[in-house]
């Protein structure tokens, strides 16, 4: 209880500090590397949201109430193929990303 | 406070320099999703530090330290009971280490660490070599496999960093593997919940160190537990259980496969590696309730 | 009321840390400090100090501990002497430049190899660019007193720097002296609670520390420190005149001992004072012009002080307890010759080493050599080194 009403006697402003420290989170635009991205073949995608659970980045989101129900964050994905890989009904492809095909 | 750039669903950023296929990134998040923001960090410089960003930029939206290669038991030990005399019993210190910096240089703190009773929760995510510095054999890379420093397969077997743990009769430790994550969260949580030290051995699949295809990963993480070269136990007040039972191990080819790091191990050599293995996965299973 | 205590230079330090109420102490037993870290472990137990103690396993271990608990706010101990200091050297610089104002005793103490027990300076010596503030100590009183002082020193928000508080070891570590300990509500009000404000490990208020930092970025972090060590010398001061009118005891970063006309003086750092303040009475009544200078705070180095103090005199001796291989001189003469320049005479006496006694003797015959030079000596005079056997001390009989 005191230290909710201490964080609202005290303002929050800008204080220096000196030495190394990290404030700004950031992403790094990890989407720029990947040379094959995914595509998810819907057809057959049972929503078991296997590929969601081992993104090593955390990029999917599957919304069980549409048919195309998985995004993919395009921003960030590296294109490791690991969502391809594990995809019990193998509907993921991973497709080159300089469109060649 | 953070300024936050860039939006995330959990405490880690979405675009961090981790390897495309990286087995740390998958654990770290996991990880923190189970233990929540009440926590602080404890990192050494190797690959997990990328997390702690560059210059005023980070990719973590915890507290945390960067401290040494070797001391990350000692900075999460004071930390912890800088806390505790503080009266916060409720804020996480979490370790986060990788296998050189725990069972190399970092062995003599966190064994002083698991001695005291220091309420610490010590995760080793264990790529087998000293990959951020290129691909450095370790203590914990396997026999016959190639490291930079090993190019003939290394010649000795791997240190047992649960049995060192054990030996220190900790309240809890356990191995896991990105290839059955239910499990590892389970862990997460247990240790999570219990005072003094806990340390969970975590294999890390690293497909620029092991040579494999990106999207393996997982796969080759599944069969590391397949054929036992990699076996998912737990330790805690003094007893084992090993999680998963397995009847018939597979022949550890399986386990090598798509690895470039086993592709020159002899026939003598892959011969001697099962043998321990398997001898190894039954001893386990032997001393399991 | 004033109150008197039979202490040794170790207790004093222990004395000092448990007024200051430290919260946590992680201390690594070594030769000749190992009793602070018993003290300090008996005090907890006893309940004298509220502390948690944690039993460490190395020094290395000890200064890492003392960071991590000191980062996430309050106040830590530890200490240590020689190669435990040598080993804390990678994390050393951790504090320093995280900024985390640790204070710390080093029971000054030689470095092996070859092994040895005793007293010289080597140790600190080898950590003055280390970005910790370095303060020598006299006697026991001055133990007691430069530890508390530390404190105000090292936390102050803009120095924010660790101070190695140096004792020498068994020299005053182990000599019971006599000295006065201030009341409890007199530390407490003199060194108040602990609230530095900088980097810091606070769930409510996250923060990463100590990441990867540029090229772009390191020099100015540096700057920040070399500014922290600047403003040192002004804060030292400040606290030197606070504790003076409270106690009645001046301290000053560089103290003269009848340098008025002398025509030469002795440069001391550490106990070694005491017996060259004796040495210059001494010679005084002979009629001999001499005076004796003592350097407290070896970093930041009192240069502007020094250069003043010695105004006129034409020549000096630096009395250095460390070996300072290859280099012009050793540590203390290259501080004191940068400072005063050529046109004096400025010696390097390299004595004491190991433990062995800077007596009278040794400074009646560092003045003898002073005296008797036409110029500067062209290296460090080995002044209590028996030269002439030097090389000969062991014979081994083998097959060749």
């Amino acid at each position: 209880m005191q230290i909710q009403q201490e964080k609202h006697t005290k303002k929050l402003q800008k204080c220096k500090v000196y030495g190394p420290c990290a404030i700004d989170f950031v992403s790094s635009n990890t989407g720029s590397w990947r040379i094959e991205r995914p595509v998810i073949e819907y057809d057959n995608c049972i929503k078991c949201g296997t590929c969601k659970r081992y993104c090593p980045a955390d990029l999917i989101t599957v919304d069980k109430e549409k048919r195309e129900c998985i995004t993919i964050d395009l921003n960030y994905c590296k294109g490791c193929g690991i969502c391809a890989n594990e995809c019990p009904m193998e509907c993921i492809e991973m497709v080159e990303e300089r469109g060649t095909n | 406070m953070f300024n936050i750039k860039s939006e995330a669903k959990g405490y880690v950023a979405h675009g961090v320099s981790a390897c495309a296929g990286c087995g740390m990134e998958l654990i770290i998040r996991n990880v923190l999703d189970v233990l929540g923001n009440d926590i602080t960090l404890v990192i050494p410089p190797g690959c997990s530090a990328l997390f702690c960003g560059f210059g005023s930029e980070t990719g973590l939206k915890v507290p945390a330290f960067q401290g040494n290669l070797e001391n990350s038991a000692a900075y999460a030990a004071g930390i912890s009971r800088g806390y505790e005399v503080q009266e916060n019993t409720h804020t996480k210190v979490v370790a986060f280490a990788g296998d050189g910096g725990t069972l190399d240089i970092g062995l003599q703190s966190l064994s002083g660490m698991m001695e005291r009773g220091d309420n610490v929760l010590y995760i080793c995510y264990d790529n087998e070599a000293y990959m951020n510095t290129g691909i450095q054999g370790s203590s914990a890379t396997p026999a016959g496999a190639w490291t930079t420093t090993t190019p003939g397969g290394k010649p000795v077997c791997k240190k047992d960093l649960l049995g060192i743990a054990m030996a220190h009769r900790i309240p809890y430790c356990a191995s896991a593997s990105v290839a059955n994550l239910p499990d590892l969260r389970k862990k997460v949580e247990k240790a999570k919940n219990i005072y003094g030290p806990r340390l969970l051995h975590i294999q890390c699949p690293c497909p620029t160190g092991w040579g494999y295809h990106t999207s393996k990963s997982i796969e080759i993480c599944k069969n590391a537990v397949q054929t036992g070269a990699w076996v998912l136990y737990e330790y805690e007040a003094g007893r084992i259980k090993v999680n998963t039972k397995l009847k018939v191990l597979k022949p550890i080819t399986e386990y090598f496969k798509y690895q470039k790091r086993f592709a020159n191990i002899s026939k003598e050599d892959m011969e001697a590696l099962e043998t321990f293995v398997q001898d190894n996965y039954k001893a386990l299973l032997e001393r399991s309730e | 009321m004033t109150h008197y205590k039979m202490l040794d230079g170790n207790t004093a330090a222990v004395e000092a840390m448990k007024m200051a109420r430290v919260k946590l102490i992680s201390a690594y037993p070594i030769t000749p400090q190992s009793t602070i870290a018993e003290k300090l472990s008996e005090i907890v137990e006893a309940g004298e100090l509220a502390a948690a103690y944690i039993r460490v396993e190395s020094e290395h271990t000890a200064m890492s501990c003392a960071i991590g608990a000191q980062l996430t706010g309050i106040r830590t101990a530890t200490a240590t002497a020689s190669v435990g200091l040598a080993l804390m050297h990678e994390v050393l610089n951790v504090a320093s430049g995280c900024r985390v104002p640790i204070v710390m005793p080093v029971v000054n103490r030689s470095l092996a190899s070859p092994w040895s027990l005793w007293c010289d300076h080597q140790d600190s010596m080898a950590e003055r660019d280390s970005g910790w503030i370095q303060l020598y100590c006299e006697n026991v009183q001055d133990v007691y007193d430069t530890v508390l002082m530390s404190y105000r020193i090292a936390e102050h928000p803009e120095v924010l720097t660790p101070v190695m508080v140096c004792l020498d070891g068994f020299f005053l570590s182990h000599s019971m002296q006599k000295l006065e300990i201030l009341k409890q509500e007199q530390v407490d009000q003199f060194v108040g609670e602990y609230c530095v404000n900088n980097l810091k490990l606070d769930p409510a208020d996250p923060m990463v520390i100590d990441n990867l930092t540029g090229s772009d970025e390191i020099t100015e972090m540096k700057y920040q420190q070399a500014a922290g060590f600047e403003r040192s010398r002004s804060v030292m001061n400040e606290v030197f005149e606070e504790y003076a009118i409270m106690t009645g005891r001046k301290k000053a970063v560089v103290e003269g001992y009848r340098t008025e006309g002398a025509d030469a003086v002795v440069v001391t750092l550490g106990s070694m004072s005491g017996t060259a303040k004796y040495v210059v009475d001494q010679m005084r009544e002979q009629g001999k012009k001499v005076g004796a200078v003592k350097i407290v705070s070896f970093r930041p180095f009192p240069y502007n002080e020094l250069k003043e103090m010695l105004k006129g005199v034409g020549r000096v001796a630096v009395i250095d307890r460390t070996t300072g291989f290859g280099g012009q001189g050793a540590p203390l003469w290259l501080e004191v010759k940068t400072a005063l320049g050529s046109n004096v005479i400025i010696n390097d006496y390299i004595a004491g080493l190991a433990g062995r006694d800077i007596h009278t003797g040794t400074i009646q015959a560092v003045f003898e050599n002073l005296m008797n030079s036409r110029e500067e000596a062209e290296k460090p005079v080995w002044i209590d080194c028996d030269i002439e056997n030097a090389m000969n001390i062991r014979e081994v009989e083998r097959y060749v």
